[in-house]
């Protein structure tokens, strides 16, 4: 299904600062509400939640419903207060789910 | 002789005023779940206006992609932050639209999404915080093209 997810964060912060992550999966995200050339309604298949935590605890999640576009961007912040390692995390209706990480170090 | 007299003039004129207002109060078309999920998540409570900023263009041209911004105004420590903010569509075929979830760890109460809107529509944001209050905004956007693949 989805190609690599693209995610932009900085490779380091300084402890306590707050960084912005954007995140973007290639997902055609169908609505459920489409017919096809037949006029038989086209089965709903989308990403339904997203996770990003960091070194093991909750960052931000969210759960999408068939009103969000295809290919799903989602931007929020993080704070760093150490280093370590952000998994995200897209959940697909039919199960699957598709997983990344990223490394972020302290600034001395 | 049918004639109303002042007394019944301001009843009748009362009657209209509330018949007219009313369904404006509970938001023009309840024609989708819209009110329904709000009750949901915020359990009948009523949700204060303010703390929350949309951002949202007031004319789309594509409804299939329309940016969507939030900021919650709000400290994000450990004792007081945003829980949980929830999205409506109030003329989409399904009201649903996404349910954030913050944590102190985001550090700022703030996200950027792209929604779909198959018609001129509000969009409705209700925020749940730490200490269980609601703030709930709207913003109404004009569709140009839907954006439900009709």
């Amino acid at each position: 299904m989805a190609d690599k997810p693209r995610i932009k964060l900085p490779k380091e912060a300084k402890k306590g600062e707050i960084i912005q992550i954007k995140t973007l999966v290639s997902h055609l995200m169908e609505s459920g509400q489409r017919k096809d050339a037949q006029g038989k309604p086209i089965a709903r298949k989308i990403i339904n939640k997203f996770t990003c935590e960091f070194n093991g605890r909750p960052v931000f999640s969210c759960a999408l419903e068939p009103a969000i576009s295809a290919n799903p961007y989602i931007q929020f912040d993080a704070r760093i207060d150490e280093e370590g390692t952000f998994k995200f995390a897209w959940t697909d209706d039919d199960g699957s789910v598709v997983t990344a990480e990223e490394k972020i170090a302290l600034k001395a | 002789m049918g004639a109303i007299n002042r007394r019944q003039a301001f009843l009748l004129g009362g009657g209209f005023v509330a018949l007219t207002v009313l369904p404006m109060a509970a938001n023009a078309e309840p024609s989708n779940d819209a009110a329904e999920l709000i009750k949901k998540f915020t359990g009948g409570k009523e949700a204060a206006k303010g703390k929350i900023t949309l951002d949202l263009p007031e004319i789309a041209e594509n409804g299939n992609t329309v940016p969507l911004a939030l900021t919650v105004e709000s400290p994000m420590t450990a004792e007081n932050y945003v829980k949980e903010v929830l999205f409506v569509a109030d003329g989409n075929p399904n009201a649903g639209v996404a349910t954030l979830m913050f944590t102190p760890m985001s550090g700022k109460a703030e996200a950027s999404i792209r929604i779909r809107l198959a018609q001129t529509q509000n969009v409705i944001a209700v925020a749940k915080m730490s200490d269980g209050s609601l703030f709930t905004e709207r913003k109404t956007v004009k569709v140009t093209i839907g954006g439900c693949g009709g």
